[in-house]
């Protein structure tokens, strides 16, 4: 070990230039007592100098070379993208680029930090989201915290408790493998009163360790912190009101900015008249091309201002709409592309004694957080710091730093609380808004979107079409599986049942792209296009099981190997007391249904129980069971908070969020047309973690959301013998299946 | 502009501004507390909840002029010398937020209802709540720490 630390850091392209004594920066987020206050215009040097001494293990999630390659040139160092420090005063304190969206990583990073490090919880402080003082990561979306960075961070911690015992052994002059470690102590097992707390062992030097190989991490038998239900660590701010989100930043002189917004995508500007708004006192007014903005000491003032522009567009004929869409969607496909496959579907075809052939529709949706996208800019000479709701911090820093023709490393990004994400966040316009503004005003502006600014520049869900074409024998095994999906993208496509003849193929993928059919932008929402495949594969399945006049789970369970399937489904079906019954169903208006499926490693089965009232086509779920196999379960209590919110949220792809539109024109407005699940919409919820300590944590955040759109599906079928093959399954829609039943919907294009 | 004077948090304010504006906008930029937080602008969703005179009102569309002379308490007059409401107490230990933005509106619903009605039944709970929207989908958590506020409130009597 190197004791005089950063003499031997090699840091590639770092040019940041030195000021001391920088202003700490509100709003990131922090949650632990220790807060470092690095400034971002420090070298490396004195940033790790700025650390206060300590102890310093940087690491890297991943493979060091791929992320070498993806960052070459960005003048980021390129061996690590995340570090510990444990200072003088025992506090440790991890840096990561991840961000804390409501998922509770702020959390369950700090428990599997604790663990492996042996100190309480408490000792522990997430510093997260800011460019400066955080390394660069790629963002947060697709579950991949836990799964990816939680073992870096354990290895890490690991690593850290290692070079603290060879300290200690030094210190106490005891032979390093008579030492243990407890609560941030290091001492002989021997004689316990021979001992050193942590905090003592770096004696105000940085020493710093860059991790090579993993760690030996602990078994399960010798956690102390994980798997152990731990409340979140942030609920205090956010209870008291004193979480400050991006709109929460308030800096001197500060104005709040509102855009002029086309009336629809591809809308071209023609006339624009704002001598009204010049003659207001107080507004200031601002156009740079295209970017047209009102700024005000409040932000209704220039909401009010806004008002007063007077400009005509030339709106794009509406060529497609919220009925059509699939048409053109599938009129409109690129190639395939095979994503999977195996026998020949041509023999499977021959051996089939019953063929389903259907099409599966499922519609655009919003992610509609409740805090709107929002950025607070501040530019001082040629830096710029920008507090953003955002996924993508590190991304945003590029773009920023592109924009207003800065170098990268004096744009610092900082994420304070966000106000949910769920793949929406990834897009920042806002900040790039606010940022352009703040360089064209010379005050610090803030940009935060209406509700329904949020509406039109959402990356919806992709609206899809899959189109299934499945065989089974009269013995209940199904034969060959054909299936294509369009536009919701891959993830999820694959089925996992033990079918001799399938292929699943894909066309087009679930973002905007080259070349695009969708009318507005699209994006990854909540376990992208999972949902979609779920719903559709879930449903076929459930078809197949009727004309096979078998119970949905007994099928189900007849046609699967996969042995992590077959304990979460059977999990699922005991905890509901599922009891198996022949279809047809009574129809009695009160149904049950299940649905399975596997998103980010993590096994979900689900049970719901439905009532539909058949003269208004209302359906109210009544209970959800969920059973999930997610490997190792960090946080119990976090696990089932997220499979909560997975259930709550899906009941509104489900059963009735959708995007309205007429070519690019988005005509939900608010909340008041596009209808959020509430407080009565919610089912009894009963959740199952399936033991499963043979494999490592994996996603928590996305799963128990893929199911529902098929799981309540199939209840409304149980309940009123009518198929839905469009989500949301509306009362509309109910009726109408309800007044034709026999009707199967059109098959779209030819197969 | 006009003079508008009512309590805030139990101290009295006055302001000389539009007295048109929503009290929303006031809160967070003129008088500083942004736990007050905008979600809908038009009274859909209620994260902009706040009492005046102990009736949940969206601050979105309440005119400032509506609160003269009134009591309003925001969620930042909630906890009183330093010690947290039963509500916000059991908001954490039931872990009934996640990305807590809807947080401060729900918390200030749920004390409009207890202080009505102390002891709600369930669906009483669900009817009072259920123009509060969460979109992480934490309302079964948040029926369970209004349910469990009311019980401790009771034992504190």
């Amino acid at each position: 070990m190197k004791e005089d630390g950063y003499e031997s850091l090699d840091f590639v392209g770092c040019a940041l230039h030195t000021k001391k004594e920088g202003p700490r920066l509100a709003g990131t987020q922090m949650v632990g007592t220790a807060h470092p206050t690095p400034d971002y215009h420090l070298n490396r040097r004195e940033f790790l100098k700025s650390l206060g001494g300590g102890i310093i293990i940087f690491f890297c999630i991943g493979d060091p070379t791929a992320l070498q390659a993806q960052r070459r040139g960005r003048g980021y160092p390129e061996d690590f993208n995340a570090y510990l420090r444990i200072g003088s005063d025992g506090r440790v304190t991890c840096f990561t680029g991840k961000v804390e969206l409501g998922q509770g990583v702020v959390t369950s990073l700090a428990q599997m930090l604790a663990d492996e490090l042996d100190v309480a919880l408490e000792s522990v402080d997430m510093v997260m989201g800011d460019t400066s003082v955080c390394p660069w990561d790629s963002g947060t979306f697709g579950s991949m915290s836990t799964r990816f960075f939680g073992p870096a961070l354990r290895s890490a911690a690991a690593e850290a408790r290692a070079v603290l015992i060879e300290l200690a052994a030094e210190h106490l002059q005891v032979p390093s493998d008579r030492l243990t470690t407890k609560d941030g102590v290091v001492f002989d097992k021997n004689q316990r009163e021979k001992q050193v707390a942590y905090g003592n062992l770096a004696k105000g030097k940085i020493i710093e360790r860059h991790m090579k190989e993993k760690s030996a991490l602990k078994t399960i038998s010798e956690f102390n912190v994980m798997g152990k239900p731990i409340l979140r660590r942030d609920a205090l701010e956010k209870v008291t009101g004193s979480a400050k989100y991006a709109g929460d930043i308030r800096l001197p002189d500060m104005l709040y900015a509102k855009i002029l917004r086309p009336p629809a995508h591809g809308a071209k500007l023609t006339s624009l008249d704002t001598s009204a708004v010049e003659k207001i006192e107080g507004i200031r007014l601002v156009r740079d091309g295209d970017l047209i903005a009102v700024l005000a000491k409040n932000p209704d003032e220039a909401e009010d201002a806004l008002e007063q522009i007077k400009a005509g567009f030339d709106v794009p004929k509406a060529e497609v709409d919220d009925e059509n869409i699939f048409e053109h969607l599938v009129n409109n496909a690129p190639k395939r592309n095979v994503v999977d496959s195996g026998g020949d579907i041509k023999s499977g075809e021959k051996l089939a004694d019953i063929i389903v052939e259907q099409t599966y529709l499922n519609s655009y949706v919003a992610h509609a957080p409740i805090e709107t996208h929002t950025a607070t800019a501040s530019i001082e000479g040629d830096k710029a710091t920008v507090w953003a709701s955002t996924q993508t911090p590190f991304r945003l820093k590029d773009d920023v730093a592109q924009v207003l023709g800065f170098a990268a490393e004096n744009v610092r990004i900082i994420t304070p609380f966000v106000g949910g994400g769920f793949g929406g966040k990834s897009q920042n316009s806002q900040a790039i808004e606010a940022a352009k503004l703040a360089k064209l005003t010379g005050k610090p502006v803030q940009v935060a979107f209406s509700r329904a600014e949020e509406f039109f520049y959402d990356t919806f869900r992709p609206a899809a079409v899959v189109k299934i074409k499945s065989g089974l024998t009269k013995s209940g095994k199904i034969i060959f599986w054909d299936y294509g999906v369009y536009f919701a993208g891959s993830r999820g496509s694959q089925h996992f049942y033990d079918i001799p003849h399938h292929v699943t193929v894909t066309f087009g993928d679930s973002g905007r792209g080259e070349g695009s059919p969708h009318p507005f932008a699209t994006g990854p929402w909540r376990a992208p296009a999972n949902n979609t495949n779920t719903f559709a594969r879930e449903s076929q399945i459930d078809i197949m099981a009727s004309k096979a006049e078998m119970d949905p789970v007994e099928f189900r369970l007849k046609n699967l190997k996969d042995h992590r399937m077959l304990r979460t489904l059977k999990a699922a079906a005991e905890k509901f007391g599922w009891t198996p019954s022949k279809l047809p169903p009574p129809s009695a208006g009160w149904g049950k249904g299940c649905a399975c499926g596997i998103d980010s490693g993590t096994y979900v089965a689900h049970i719901a129980e439905v009532e539909v009232d058949k003269n208004t086509g209302h359906v109210q779920v009544k209970r959800v069971v969920c059973a999930q196999d997610m490997g190792i379960v960090v946080n119990p209590e976090g696990a089932k908070l997220q499979i909560e919110g997975c259930i709550t949220m899906g009941l509104g792809y489900a059963l009735s969020e959708e995007v309205h539109f007429k070519g690019g024109r988005v005509l939900d407005l608010n909340f008041s047309t596009y209808e959020l699940p509430r407080f009565s919409w919610v089912p009894k919820i009963e959740t199952v973690l399936v033991k499963a300590d043979e494999i490592s944590p994996q996603g928590g955040g996305e799963p128990a959301i893929i199911c529902m759109g098929a799981v309540i599906a199939n209840a409304i079928y149980d309940a009123a013998g009518v198929r839905l093959f469009q989500l949301p399954a509306t009362a509309e829609r109910i009726k109408e299946a309800l007044a034709k039943p026999r009707l199967s919907p059109a098959v779209i294009g030819d197969w | 502009m006009e003079n508008v004077s009512f309590k805030l948090n139990g101290k009295a304010v006055s302001l000389t501004t539009n007295s048109q504006r929503m009290l929303l906008w006031v809160l967070r930029t003129d008088l500083g507390l942004t736990g007050t937080k905008y979600g809908c602008g038009a009274g859909l969703c209620g994260a902009c909840t706040v009492l005046v005179d102990n009736e949940a009102v969206r601050s979105c569309r309440l005119p400032v002029k509506g609160v003269e002379g009134k009591q309003v308490l925001t969620i930042e007059g909630l906890a009183q010398n330093g010690k947290l409401h039963p509500i916000q107490q059991s908001f954490i230990k039931h872990d009934a937020l996640q990305c807590g933005f809807c947080t401060p509106g729900m918390i200030l619903a749920a004390y409009s209802l207890l202080l009505k009605n102390p002891h709600p039944t369930e669906q009483e709970i669900i009817q009072h709540m259920d123009h509060n929207l969460c979109r992480c989908g934490s309302y079964a958590r948040i029926i369970q720490a209004i349910g469990a506020a009311a019980e401790e409130m009771k034992g504190a009597k």
